[in-house]
């Protein structure tokens, strides 16, 4: 034993002689994990989340959330002597007087996007391949629950500084909140201390920007990480994999050394944009006044699907009893949001209930193999995606010469019209990529060489494909639709008949595949060739 | 004619010729400016009109009528003054090429004489807002940033955006960037309401405010971009994107290396 290992003995019997902490290391630090690409969007999330307590913090230092008036006297000559509140002036020397100050903004608002982008990306990549199934319905909640607050907490970033941009962001949130029937004048009174924009607000939302939501986000961050530990990562079916192992390489010190590294990468490509593209130069927006409000006025990304419902709303209202009910507002600014997020958080239930398939599930699905479950993502993703555009509707109609009216309309169409329409599209192509599975299974790989028989026949050779392909290709479980009873024996209606009717009809639409290549037609076809 | 020859070969005839020359020629145009300067208010300015309304005949009276008086697919110019014509034809938008929703800004067609000669033509007709001298167009000594920067943002931003980049408006129309517009322009524009754009008189916007507004535009255009590229300072879609593509694009390219086997 050398001085050293000696030495290190020492130390670590000492700390374990007081934590009792060597048993559970041994045991957690050899803990597999599987590796895939994909299995690295959430930890853009939580790199990115680190990024932001740390960059947040470092502007609370200089940042006075107070909506105090104040005569700027800073650098910035273009605003100079001009009235404007404590917050977008501290805001404004933090990017101009403080040294690093204008970096670190940056850096916290890219790190933002980036968080919101990632947390995009990873439920995609959850919903796609089944991840959310039992027993991970709980984590998918909290990660429903993070999204929903990652866009509030953004939302209330945006609004701190007061400029004319996040004012102008605060007044629809005043609107929204004012469109709710008969509470909505009291708790808009409520929100902002007495009439718009008031004094109260910015402060209030600051103590909920760095301290409330934060801290639920620790917390929540936390139980999502403890439930991946302790359910251990889904992984992609392939040979060797079943539902009771994980194949991969230990945390440490594959794991460590993979995840390390990405933080520093993560955090690399966030003060990377920080340092060469310019974003919320809140300068140029100028203070926030009531009067005053700029074209082209936009949420950030992760809002703006929102707003783009909003903008495509038709104009209608319902006057009753004295009071104005502004459909407009509150259907696309408060109904359509509650009922997506309730459907994208019930999910997974919603699946149980349509397959009857109620089993753990640690091997993931590959997208094709659930064509139903990829359409309805193609389906909701395209809704999305129609909303964003139209969010943007007047920066896209001015930058590619079209006008503002066609995209409205184009939008409110295609709201509609075109999902159900991306739901046939993804179908069919899942089952084709079905089909194309089972002729390589059946039928091998395309070599491109072309072979002349004697007979003048020209051929192309297929090439068998490996064992470990064909098992990855044909190991998912095709499910039998639901065959559930509408009489009982006698011949009566059950009570749950017409549910019952409304399950097998989903079910059967869910088990539509192309059958997957069985091991006897795989043998009969060796046979023929 | 030998003593001319021998003379004309002489050392100091060339510097002579040559003080000649000059004193000749500046003689000469100093005279005729002060003549000119005298004659141009009456018989030069019919000429002027003359010309401008011979041009008008040319170019714009197929459109505007043969006396200026519109018709079904343009407007009279009757009192629309000389700084809308300036603006209109110095900008390019005149002649319009297009006339589906709005006159582009482009390639202007006409010399300046043939713009000065239009304006006063169609001056002539009614009185109108007239060009601004460039004494009135001092910004830099009359203007004030911050003020200009807050009338900006009260009155134009809606429109124009909040960094004078331009923005949509209904079926079409747009305002323009502001980027590149000279002072003129920009002066004219707001006592005369181009387009969709509206008059912004001497009595909503002083004299003083527009030249403060123009020395915020100015400063606007100048400014260099502080947080690194502007992404064409239209706010929160171009962050977005470059966060969609460049950002998130890095990002799961290292992802992908990073779950690489080791070969």
């Amino acid at each position: 034993m050398t001085a050293r290992e000696r030495i290190a003995g020492n130390v670590a019997g000492y700390v374990d002689d007081r934590t009792g902490a060597a048993k559970w290391m041994k045991k957690n630090l050899t803990k597999v994990f599987p590796d895939h690409w994909s299995f690295l969007l959430g930890e853009i999330c939580l790199y990115s989340f680190i990024i932001l307590l740390a960059s947040g913090t470092f502007l609370t230092l200089w940042f006075d959330p107070s909506q105090r008036e104040v005569i700027y006297d800073g650098g910035y000559q273009p605003l100079s002597g001009l009235k404007m509140s404590a917050a977008y002036a501290s805001t404004l020397n933090l990017s101009f007087e403080v040294r690093g100050g204008l970096l670190m903004r940056q850096i916290h608002h890219w790190a933002a996007l980036i968080f919101m982008v990632g947390i995009v990306v990873h439920l995609l990549r959850v919903y796609f391949t089944g991840a959310f199934r039992k027993p991970r319905e709980f984590n998918w909640i909290i990660g429903v629950g993070l999204l929903t607050l990652g866009i509030v907490e953004g939302f209330l970033g945006y609004s701190l500084p007061d400029d004319l941009l996040s004012g102008t962001g605060i007044r629809i949130a005043e609107a929204i909140i004012q469109a709710l029937p008969l509470v909505g004048s009291y708790i808009s009174f409520f929100a902002f201390g007495g009439a718009f924009p008031g004094e109260a607000f910015i402060p209030r939302i600051y103590t909920v920007h760095v301290l409330l939501l934060p801290g639920i986000f620790l917390a929540l961050i936390t139980v999502h990480l403890m439930l991946v530990w302790y359910q251990k990562h889904t992984q992609f079916p392939g040979p060797g994999r079943t539902e009771k192992n994980v194949v991969g390489y230990p945390l440490m010190p594959i794991y460590m050394a993979k995840a390390g590294g990405f933080f520093f990468i993560v955090f690399g490509v966030t003060a990377f944009l920080g340092a060469v593209a310019s974003i919320n130069p809140i300068w140029l927006y100028g203070p926030y006044t009531p009067g005053q409000i700029s074209a082209g006025s936009q949420p950030d990304w992760y809002m703006g699907w929102l707003d783009g419902l909003v903008r495509m709303s038709p104009p209608i209202e319902t006057h009753a009893f004295g009071h104005t009910i502004s459909w407009n507002i509150l259907l696309p600014g408060l109904i359509l949001p509650g009922i997506m997020f309730t459907l994208l958080a019930l999910y997974p239930f919603i699946e149980q209930w349509a397959t009857g398939d109620k089993r753990e599930h640690h091997l993931l699905d590959r997208p094709r193999n659930a064509p139903n479950r990829t359409a309805l993502g193609a389906m909701a993703l395209t809704f999305t995606l129609v909303s964003l555009m139209n969010g943007g509707n007047d920066i896209i109609s001015t930058t590619f010469h079209l006008t503002i009216n066609q995209m409205m309309w184009f939008s409110r169409i295609g709201v509609l019209v075109l999902p159900p329409i991306a739901f046939v599209i993804a179908k069919r192509i899942c089952l084709s990529l079905q089909r194309a599975d089972r002729d390589l299974v059946l039928h091998g790989r395309e070599t491109g060489r072309l072979v002349r028989l004697p007979h003048g026949e020209f051929v192309e050779v297929h090439e068998p494909i490996s064992p470990e392909k064909a098992w990855t290709l044909t190991s998912h479980e095709q499910l039998a639709p639901l065959e559930l009873p509408e009489y009982d024996q006698a011949g009566v209606r059950r009570p749950k008949a017409l549910a019952n009717k409304l399950r097998n009809r989903v079910s059967r639409a869910n088990a539509v595949a192309v059958p997957k290549a069985t091991e006897t037609e795989r043998r009969e076809l060796e046979g023929h060739h | 004619m030998k003593r001319l020859s021998r003379l004309r070969r002489h050392r100091a005839a060339g510097p002579i010729l040559l003080v000649f020359a000059l004193f000749t020629i500046g003689t000469t145009f100093q005279v005729a400016s002060a003549v000119s300067n005298t004659t141009t208010t009456a018989a030069d300015r019919s000429a002027t009109i003359e010309e401008g309304k011979q041009l008008f005949l040319k170019g714009c009276s197929s459109c505007h009528g043969l006396n200026a008086e519109g018709g079904a697919i343009a407007p009279s110019l009757i009192g629309v003054g000389a700084a809308s014509v300036d603006f209109q034809v110095g900008t390019g938008r005149m002649p319009m090429a297009d006339m589906s929703t709005q006159a582009v800004r482009k390639k202007v067609v006409y010399t300046p004489t043939e713009i000065n000669a239009l304006a006063t033509y169609v001056a002539s007709l009614a009185p109108g807002p007239a060009v601004p001298t460039d004494a009135v167009l001092n910004y830099e000594r009359d203007g004030s940033v911050a003020d200009g920067g807050e009338l900006f943002r009260t009155n134009c931003a809606m429109c124009h955006n909040f960094a004078a980049q331009g923005g949509a408006l209904t079926m079409g129309k747009y305002a323009p960037t502001l980027m590149g517009v000279e002072p003129k322009q920009i002066y004219e524009a707001m006592i005369t309401g181009p387009q969709s754009m509206p008059v912004f008189s001497d009595k909503t916007i002083t004299p003083a405010e527009k030249l403060s507004i123009i020395k915020w535009i100015k400063a606007a255009e100048s400014e260099p971009q502080l947080g690194g590229t502007a992404l064409g300072r239209v706010g929160p879609v171009t962050e977005g994107l470059l966060a969609w593509t460049l950002g998130i694009g890095l990002l799961i390219g290292v992802a992908v290396w990073l779950a690489m086997k080791a070969r």
